[in-house]
């Protein structure tokens, strides 16, 4: 990475001359296996001598608690939600990513802040509005799309962890009913996410084939990235 | 709800760019075009606009008005978040800023904007405009931080009580218990005396908010004059703008040919202060 890129004014008050780092990002919808992939290619670098940190949503020590509390209450809005989650993304930037880069650790992040953006535009948000929250957010060394068709998406589910609310859309309501919400929900994060992938520069990675398949996929471009000085 | 909010955001947006009104500054903030009315004080801590606030909140009741009241940062949501980056001192110019942010957000999803549909007349205790000079006094871009907040509308009064930085240092280390730690600023690292630290970093944020008086239309009353002087001003401001407004009406009280002498009635009851 080196010389800090952000997609507005980044942080003014803070300046950070040099990250030796990289950060990798994957991104995709609820099921598509980002962080089988996250820890498969862990295992890999930390073997072949990189060190490695990780970062997920809603890992902030700041807000995790109170996020958590309320998603699981019923009064948190659509706007509210939103902020609460740029909340979360700005302590992890400046706290754990940006640290670990000036460190010269390879940061995967499960998510970026596409992932927000997608979910607050698919439940009304104005998307230049949710994009300028944004505007600290360094620019990733590159971000992965992982895309699988709903039909398969919904098989990962069924065989992994069951459909539950959020990933469902419920508070949005899609349908009268989970799977059919689900469905409905999926699919137009599908269509936000197709929309960024030229927007964002996403390099996209066929996620309908096998874990190890995507791994060897995602391994192979990682070296890649990595060869380049 | 939430797709109403977003679509109204919409237009904000959509008007950022747009030629401004002769005024020289874009349109952040649209104006208020729900039912209700929405009157603000601003100020640094010390400036006196609580109590101002306070005086006309009561003097609006005691009319058998409908009013609501909305305090700076005290969303029950994230009141647990706040107190443990305060408690461990967790923030970052940035996080302190989209936090209370979300706290704003959650007030208006669940309490103003619903009041403001209503027909009430909404009051608040610091405002966006809060926002904007702190935060940027902290070091955040201006239109970053304006952009967070352009899903709300520019109220239709905001009283703005400008009081000298040393008059406002006299009447907080004088009322009340030591300054905490971001209300001193010792974030920006100014000063390591913390009354030294307030001073400076409230006079940026004077600095913010008198730049702000021309782009958000602010009412400027001087916070050091006299109590009764300023709430004068306050009120007749408040009459000017409820001119023919007849808000929404008061169950508690009857018909509307029988209000005056039910007023009576209320306040010979105490109701009224």
């Amino acid at each position: 990475m080196t010389e800090p890129v952000y997609y507005g004014v980044g942080f003014p008050y803070r300046i950070i001359q040099d990250l030796p780092g990289k950060l990798i990002v994957l991104e995709g919808n609820d099921g598509v296996g980002r962080s089988t992939q996250i820890a498969m290619l862990r295992k890999w670098l930390e073997d072949e001598g990189y060190a490695v940190s990780d970062t997920g949503l809603r890992r902030s020590t700041l807000t995790q608690a109170g996020l958590e509390n309320a998603k699981n209450g019923h009064t948190l809005g659509s706007l509210t939600m939103s902020l609460f989650y740029a909340t979360d993304f700005a302590d992890r930037l400046e706290n754990q990513i940006i640290p670990a880069l000036k460190a010269g650790f390879i940061v995967l992040s499960d998510r970026y802040f596409y992932s927000t953006i997608a979910r607050d535009v698919v439940r009304g948000a104005d998307p230049q509005w949710a994009r300028k929250v944004y505007g600290f957010a360094l620019k990733p060394d590159v971000t992965y799309y992982l895309r699988a068709d709903v039909p398969t998406l919904v098989a990962r589910m069924v065989h992994g962890r069951g459909f539950n609310y959020w990933e469902a859309g419920m508070d949005i309501r899609c349908a009268d009913n989970l799977y059919d919400s689900f469905c409905v929900y999926q699919s137009r994060l599908l269509q936000e996410f197709d929309a960024m992938t030229i927007e964002y520069g996403f390099e996209t990675v066929d996620a309908c084939r096998s874990a190890m398949d995507i791994f060897d996929d995602l391994r192979a471009r990682l070296r890649k990235l990595l060869a380049r000085p | 709800m939430g797709g109403l909010i977003y679509a109204e955001s919409a237009i904000i947006n959509a008007n950022l760019h747009r030629p401004p009104g002769g005024k020289g500054f874009a349109i952040v903030l649209q104006p208020n075009s729900y039912r209700g009315k929405l009157i603000v004080v601003e100020g640094i801590d010390g400036s006196g606009k609580s109590t101002q606030i306070d005086l006309l909140y009561k003097w609006l009741l005691s009319q058998g008005k409908a009013v609501y009241f909305s305090e700076w940062n005290s969303s029950e949501l994230v009141k647990s978040t706040t107190r443990l980056g305060k408690d461990e001192k967790a923030f970052t110019p940035t996080t302190f800023s989209l936090l209370q942010a979300t706290d704003f957000s959650d007030r208006w999803e669940n309490h103003i904007l619903p009041m403001l549909k209503a027909g009430v007349i909404v009051m608040a205790d610091r405002y966006a405009f809060t926002a904007f000079a702190r935060d940027v006094a902290r070091g955040v871009d201006r239109d970053w931080v304006r952009n967070l907040y352009s899903f709300a509308p520019q109220p239709d009064l905001v009283f703005y009580f400008r009081v000298p930085v040393n008059i406002a240092v006299d009447r907080i280390t004088t009322g009340r218990a030591k300054l905490k730690y971001y209300e001193a600023g010792m974030d920006l690292g100014l000063s390591d005396n913390r009354i030294t630290s307030f001073r400076l970093f409230q006079q940026r944020i004077i600095n913010e908010y008198d730049a702000m008086v021309d782009e958000f239309n602010f009412e400027v009353v001087d916070g050091a004059d006299v109590v009764q002087n300023q709430q004068k001003r306050v009120r007749t401001a408040v009459k000017r703008l409820l001119r023919g407004y007849e808000g929404m009406p008061n169950p508690n009280l009857p018909a509307r040919r029988s209000r005056r002498s039910a007023l009576k009635q209320i306040a010979a009851q105490g109701g009224e202060s």
